[in-house]
């Protein structure tokens, strides 16, 4: 600890340990906390204590009975146990009593603050922090802590409770840790008494009638399985497991959800030999026993299994798939040939729960989609992937949401009626149906393409297009149901199976394509703003990868979409001018902003996008859209973009004026990023060495390097790069100085051949108008700047150091241990005038 | 009589009128029987495959045969669509009763007969067809001309001097005002949130309850929202009136016409929208107001032609109280309720009573035109369709669920123009009759039977149906049915002078009771006990009396009696007054005494006590009087 906080420490102990100076600010004191965890970490607390005797005649004087705020107790508890965890300082704040006195019953834990929830979650903090050593396990087993942290696992706050488990757990490893360096028996009955204690308790509780008291046990458990691998919790498991075992005979099964928790979690824990435990035999039990609801996390565990065995996975995959396969069979359709989902079909209890109530019904097929979404791309999947039933559900669930499947049997109208519109269904059925797109199995392979297979699939994925195109035209989907259809169609359209050697669009995709454009022209003309942006962010997509190809671009050309898209520059929500702008970007980079050539302007169209962006650019008053425009501009430039190319230089300094006044950072910044790419561009050659270099430039510069700065002069990108890098918002800055120091590494080895005029007024004012920008007066413009001066003032800022203090927090001077002591002190000190928060 | 709608269905087996000559329409081949006979040609057109009757159109009046409509005393009318039969019934049945309605329905209920009577007046068609009628050849017809049902009663429109007979008839209401009705029964207008001046009635006497709930809507667009409450504790609740389309979200349409709306005008094309000149309208209009600005279409021309366009934008501003809540505080701004005044302001919004005259010269394309008839058999409608049906970029919009648009647009083939088929629909959709069920929880549902079951081309559809308990009655046409309850009690009011005269005696803590003599004057439905007349004195014969003024005899009353007799005191009582060998039997009604020496029998039962004995009239008497100690008397 440095001087000066040693200095300040006794005031601010006298301050905490006054209860009419209360501290107003919790933060305060868990940063001291954390000093106090850095120091000790670094050092002796010993030393610190001797050094420091405010410190425990802060802890003395907590005990005192005194009306002391509860946080400084809790506080005091949980230093006194960070000391605590060296074990020659538990010996020292033992010799005085003091732990027993902080820790034991004669402290808070008898008295009246022990109500305050604060206090007993620092006792258990504190506890947490001193069990580190041999000593506190037996201060814990002399004080009688443990039965207080049995009780508290009860606690009315769920952070002391869930606090309390997590000590038990540690205190359990601790005593463990020493049975397993010292004993290499791992018999039950050779247990410290510590670690018998708490499993004792834990056997108690799970016999007992009381749910909460089995699910405080099951979390122990599942904590402790999943954080300690030692061979002794192989032991522990052999031991238990009979237990755990026989709570599946209740009916119901209680603490279902944290029973399954401690199953995976034994399951993972690689210090179990899962097949010598009789792991896999509960785990089969298990998914017998639990209802379909709380069957489904258990499935999907253990199919993400790594090793396990082929049977418990067939089951769990059938337990897994069951909703779907009641919903095949309900709407009279065959699973198909897949022996999983036959198998699944016939279980009444699914059928009941999903019937049972609209949210029973739409929670488990919810959670059912979820769970295959997230199984269907791991490696460890079921094999065979029942695909096409898998797509059947997803289709059928959609049709059910709609009321456009037409089931015979009276469980199917009951769905039917259950979901009829239920949005989460059809979101949650619209992502797996997306999912179901990556399927890159044998299925997929199987005949050349979806659609022209002689049987089966390509009438699912006839089905499926069918079913996507029905939300997308139907005036009831709702904005976030649209959404999800549409990145499904994208997906879709994207797994469609190529021509060799083509990347465009396979026929019948081009036909699903030319039934998706009149509908995607009507969503963009949605009163909504949510499902225009959609329809925007739709084409954006399918533009970028099918922009070039023949087949999208004359169905897209010969649609209105692109008219109407550029009709949404003039949108009044933002996002979807955002939106428009970028597609209008995408549209004309790939020659698909074609309007019809009015008389007056031949040739002229193309033009006008620039203009309307720049128009936006200049006049938005909204962040996001200026902000697309800067993507799309810096995008153009690296594409070499015909507008831009055309007169690069003009774009480019009507583009960094207007940006260097847009009060939007991201603006600003994006222009830095603008501003370097046409930096790369220019010098590209000069250096053909530089990294970043692209080719082929647009304008070679060929001559020696004043020529080749000259045009990024004539664009005054220095004034614009040179006034952000004093620029009040700090990524805009650091970006600033990256570019100038880009700059400068570029030109050093060349700078011999410029005449530096170093000392000549020009850089000497340059460096005075800089000065003053830097003092906040951005007021002057530079003016045309020459290349010597450019890469004088270059040299002289220093950019180095200017990077260092921008990297630096922008609290970082107020950072340090003496400024908390202060702000803690001072606040205390005009509390009654002040109570903001020190920082 | 509940509501008096009119079926303007049978309109769509007309040709259009057309307000200008079309030679489209009048070289139009007639229609001959499959023998070749031609005799029906001059009544019978084809067009596109569909056979129409050349003649003005008809429409079909509500059943006149079942009851005699003159003994008919009180309509009690829900909203202005449910009254447009009312000049056919009130001008031509003898009717002689009262018309109920609220204002707002009468006013708008007169523009939307105005403008029928006016779009078919103005085109005054020489020709009528009858033949086809009869039924021998209508048998011979292709459908629907052959599946027409009762189209001997189809009647031509009404005239202006009948409408106008019509709604003299009208006494107007207010909501949550009672009216008698012949002391029988109190009926009551609710809001019922579909349209200006809505109305739910409940018709109520003072121990009975029946709701009718005809065309409500729990959606916040402009009218009142509908009042739920008021319709608790019904025995019977009478519904009928919901959506026509209840798998068209209103939401969902209204965004469905403003997207189609704006890509039609984008692409540079017009915007047909056939509707009615109130309700709907005005909903689509706000939604516009706000959707046109952000759709770029502030330069685009909105046209409503209407011979009541005028009438139908200002009377919907000057209905206040008949409003929403939001709607009714612009009115205290001062602002007007409905934004259409400031389209109307900025010249966004246009109405003409014509296409003649002004609009002609202000016309100007692309635009968007909301004009009349929904069913394109008559109105303004029938020239934009002739003129904008052939260009692919026009789109005609249909908002109006009254009309199958498929059918509507049958003379207009082959047709170019776009059409979008967007039904708006407020009315009580089959989850929201569950929810309103469940609130009001009536006794019995009574509703059309299309109701109770899914519709046939969705019979997996079960939540297109009521679904409540217990389950509805259903009616069909032409069928009578007896509503669930009995009329068990009636209200007697009691004169002041005659309840001073009563001496209750409390007969439980809390019970009183007295006995009353009076006379039940019985007058209009409504029981009045008076005092009994005094017994006239004697006058000695001088004057004679006259007949009327005899009054009943009035006979000595017996006293009434109440309590029990407790079986064993009473046996006590017998042996004190020396009757002996008294056996006790219990029945499953109470007690038979036997006096076996006596021979005789006294059976006590909870509400009846009788002493049988053999012609032993002393001994009767006696037995009476102890068991009446045990009796209270009044």
């Amino acid at each position: 600890m440095d001087p000066e906080c040693s200095q300040l420490l006794p005031a601010l102990c006298a301050v905490l340990a006054d209860p009419r100076q209360p501290v107003a600010d919790d933060t305060c004191l868990e940063k001291l906390l954390d000093w106090f965890k850095t120091i000790t970490k670094a050092g002796s607390s010993l030393l610190l204590l001797q050094e420091n005797p405010c410190l425990v005649e802060l802890l003395c004087h907590v005990l005192k009975p005194q009306d002391l705020s509860s946080r400084v107790l809790s506080f005091s508890l949980r230093l006194a146990g960070v000391f605590a965890a060296q074990e020659d300082c538990f010996q020292y704040l033992q010799q005085g009593e003091l732990l027993p006195r902080l820790f034991g019953e004669p402290g808070p834990l008898g008295g009246a603050a022990w109500t305050a929830p604060s206090v007993r979650s620092g006792w258990i903090q504190g506890l947490r922090s001193l069990a580190q050593h041999p000593s506190a396990l037996h201060f814990l087993a002399d004080c009688g802590a443990v039965d207080t942290i049995f009780s508290l696992q009860g606690d009315s706050s769920l952070f002391v409770a869930s606090a309390a488990g997590q000590l038990l757990v540690h205190i359990l490893g601790l005593s463990m840790q020493g049975l397993a360096e010292g004993h290499p028996s791992l018999q039950a009955g050779d247990w410290p008494v510590c670690a018998q204690k708490i499993v004792g308790h834990i056997e108690e509780s799970l016999h007992s009638t009381a749910v909460p008291q089995i699910t405080q046990a099951l979390n122990v458990l599942t904590t402790t399985f999943g954080h300690c691998h030692d061979p002794w919790t192989q032991v522990l498991w052999v031991r238990l497991s009979p237990l755990v075992g026989s709570l599946l005979e209740k009916d119901p099964v209680p603490a279902a959800h944290s029973l399954v928790d401690l199953l995976l979690s034994v399951a993972r824990s690689p210090g179990l030999s899962s097949s010598s435990c009789g792991l896999w035999e509960t785990l089969a039990q298990t998914l017998n026993h639990l209802s379909p609801t709380q069957a489904g996390p258990l499935a999907l565990g253990i199919l993400k299994l790594q090793d396990c065995p082929q049977v418990l996975r067939a089951q769990a995959f059938v337990i897994l798939l069951q909703p779907l396969a009641c919903v095949l069979k309900a709407t009279g359709q065959d699973p198909g040939p897949s022996d999983v989902l036959d198998s699944a079909t016939g279980d009444s209890l699914t059928v009941d729960a999903l019937l049972s109530s609209k949210a029973a019904c739409v929670g488990l097929l919810c959670r059912t989609l979820a769970h295959l979404e997230l199984l269907q791309p791991l490696p460890q999947r079921p094999c065979p992937w029942p695909q096409e039933p898998l797509l059947g559900a997803a289709v059928t669930l959609l049709q059910l949401c709609r009321g456009s499947a037409s089931p015979a049997s009276d469980v199917g109208r009951h769905l039917c009626a259950l979901l009829l519109g239920c949005v989460r269904v059809q979101r949650a059925a619209l992502d797996f149906l997306g999912t179901l797109s990556q399927e890159t199995g044998p299925w997929k392979g199987r005949v050349g393409s979806f659609f022209m297979s002689v049987s089966g699939p390509q009438e699912l994925v006839t089905e499926v297009f069918a079913v996507l195109l029905e939300y997308l035209r139907s005036p009831d989907s709702s904005p976030t149901v649209l959404k999800k259809a549409f990145q499904a169609t994208f997906r879709w359209l994207l797994s469609s199976p190529k021509t060799p050697g083509c990347c465009d669009l396979e026929p019948h995709a081009l036909l699903v394509l030319r039934e998706l454009l009149p509908v995607l022209q009507k969503r963009l003309c949605s009163p909504c703003w949510e499902v225009r942006d959609s329809g925007l962010e739709f084409l954006t997509q399918m533009t970028r990868h099918w922009g070039g190809q023949a087949g999208f671009r004359h169905a897209l050309l010969a649609s209105e979409v692109p008219k109407l898209t550029e009709q949404l520059l003039r949108d009044p929500e933002s996002y979807v001018r955002a939106s428009a702008v970028t597609v209008m970007g995408q549209l004309s980079s790939q020659g698909l902003h074609v309007t019809p050539v009015s008389p007056e302007h031949p040739g002229g169209q193309q033009k006008s996008l620039l203009v309307e962006l720049l128009h936006i650019l200049s006049t938005d008053s909204e962040g996001f859209p200026r902000r697309a425009v800067m993507q799309v501009f810096t995008q153009w430039l690296r594409d070499h973009h015909a507008d831009v190319a055309g007169d690069t230089e003009q774009f480019m300094a009507r583009v960094l004026q207007v940006a260097s006044q847009d009060l939007d950072w991201e603006v600003r910044a994006q222009g830095l990023e603008l501003a370097l790419v046409f930096l790369e561009q220019t010098l590209g050659q000069f250096h053909s060495h530089c990294p970043y270099a692209v080719t082929p430039p647009v304008a070679a510069p060929a001559g020696p390097l004043a020529q080749a700065l000259q045009p990024l002069c004539r664009v005054r990108l220095f004034e614009f790069a040179f006034r952000a890098l004093f620029d009040c918002d700090r990524p805009v800055a650091q970006k600033s100085c990256d570019l100038l120091l880009f700059l400068r590494a570029k030109t050093a080895s060349s700078s011999g051949s410029l005449q530096e005029s170093r000392s000549g007024p020009d850089v000497a004012s340059v460096e005075a108008a800089l000065q003053r920008w830097q003092a906040g007066d951005q007021g002057q413009p530079l003016g045309d700047l020459e290349p010597e001066v450019v890469l004088a003032v270059l040299r002289s800022v220093d950019l180095e150091g200017l990077r260092g203090a921008l990297a630096e927090g922008s609290d970082h001077m107020e950072k340090s241990p003496q400024s908390l002591l202060q702000d803690m002190l001072a606040t205390v000190g005009v509390l009654g005038e002040n109570e903001a928060d020190c920082y | 009589m509940l509501d008096c709608g009119l079926d303007m269905t049978s309109t769509l087996n007309f040709l259009p009128l057309p307000l200008v000559q079309s030679p489209r329409l009048s070289n139009l081949p007639g229609w001959s029987l499959k023998d070749g006979n031609a005799f029906l040609d001059k009544e019978l057109k084809e067009c596109s495959g569909h056979v129409f009757v050349d003649s003005v159109p008809e429409f079909c009046l509500p059943e006149t045969e079942l009851i005699d409509l003159s003994t008919v005393d009180v309509i009690l009318i829900s909203n202005y669509h449910c009254m447009m039969a009312l000049p056919y019934i009130t001008e031509h049945t003898g009717f002689t009763g009262t018309v109920y309605a609220t204002e707002p329905t009468v006013q708008i209920g007169r523009l939307l007969m105005e403008e029928l009577v006016n779009f078919i007046e103005r085109v005054p068609k020489a020709q009528s067809a009858s033949l086809w009628k009869n039924k021998d050849i209508q048998r011979l017809l292709p459908s629907p001309l052959k599946d027409a049902v009762e189209v001997s009663t189809w009647r031509r429109c009404y005239t202006m001097q009948e409408v106008n007979s019509a709604l003299s008839k009208i006494q107007l209401v207010g909501y949550s005002q009672k009216i008698e009705l012949f002391g029988a029964v109190q009926v009551t207008p609710l809001s019922s949130g579909y349209a200006l001046g809505s109305s739910n009635w409940i018709i109520q006497s003072h121990y009975e309850k029946v709701s009718y709930v005809s065309g409500s809507s729990l959606l916040t667009t402009h009218p009142q929202p509908m009042d739920q409450a008021s319709l608790k504790n019904s025995d019977v609740l009478i519904l009928t009136g919901l959506t026509q389309i209840p798998t068209a979200n209103p939401d969902g349409m209204v965004g469905e016409f403003c997207s189609n709306l704006a890509l039609t005008v984008r692409n540079g094309g017009n915007v047909l929208v056939p509707c009615y000149p109130s309700g709907v309208i005005y909903d689509l209009l706000e939604c516009l107001y706000q959707y046109i600005d952000s759709a770029g279409l502030s330069n685009i021309p909105f046209y409503f032609i209407s011979p009541v366009a005028n009438s139908s934008l200002e009377f919907s501003q000057i209905f206040a109280e008949w409003l929403c809540h939001n709607k009714q505080t612009k009115v205290y701004l001062p602002e007007p309720p409905f934004p259409h005044a400031e389209l109307i302001q900025t010249n966004k919004l246009k109405h003409y009573p014509s296409l003649h005259g002004d609009f002609s010269s202000d016309f100007r394309q692309p635009c968007v035109v909301f004009t009349g008839h929904p069913s394109l058999r008559f109105g303004d409608v029938v020239h934009f369709m002739e003129l904008w049906g052939k260009s692919s970029l026009n789109t005609v919009i249909f908002t109006e669920p009254d009309f199958s648009y498929l059918e509507a647009l049958a003379p207009y083939q082959p047709l170019a123009m776009k059409c979008i088929y967007c039904p708006i629909d407020t009315r009580l959709n089959f989850i929201q009759v569950s929810k309103l069920l469940k609130e009001v929880q009536p006794l019995h549902v009574v509703c059309p039977e299309q109701y109770t079951q899914p519709p046939p081309a969705q019979s997996h559809r079960m939540d297109l149906m009521i679904d409540c308990q217990p389950p509805a009655m259903s009616y069909r046409r032409a069928e009578v049915l007896a509503l669930p309850f009995k009329r068990r009690y009636e209200k007697i009011e009691i004169m002041p002078e005659l309840a001073d005269a009563l001496v209750p005696m409390e007969i439980k803590p809390g019970i009183s009771l007295a006995t009353v003599s009076a006379v039940l004057h019985t007058k209009d439905n409504k029981h009045i006990l008076q005092p009994p007349p005094r017994p006239t004195q004697p006058t000695g014969g001088k004057k004679r009396k006259r007949a009327s003024d005899d009054i009943p005899d009035c006979k000595v009353l017996k006293p009434l009696l109440s309590g029990s007799i407790p079986v064993e005191q009473f046996v006590q009582t017998l042996e004190k007054h020396g009757f002996s060998d008294i056996k006790v039997e219990d029945t499953a009604k109470g007690h038979i005494v036997l006096l076996q020496e006596a021979e005789t029998l006294i059976q006590i039962e909870e509400d009846s006590t009788h002493i049988i004995c053999d012609n032993d009239e002393m001994l009767r008497v006696r037995l009476r009087d102890l068991v009446l100690k045990f009796l209270q008397k009044f």
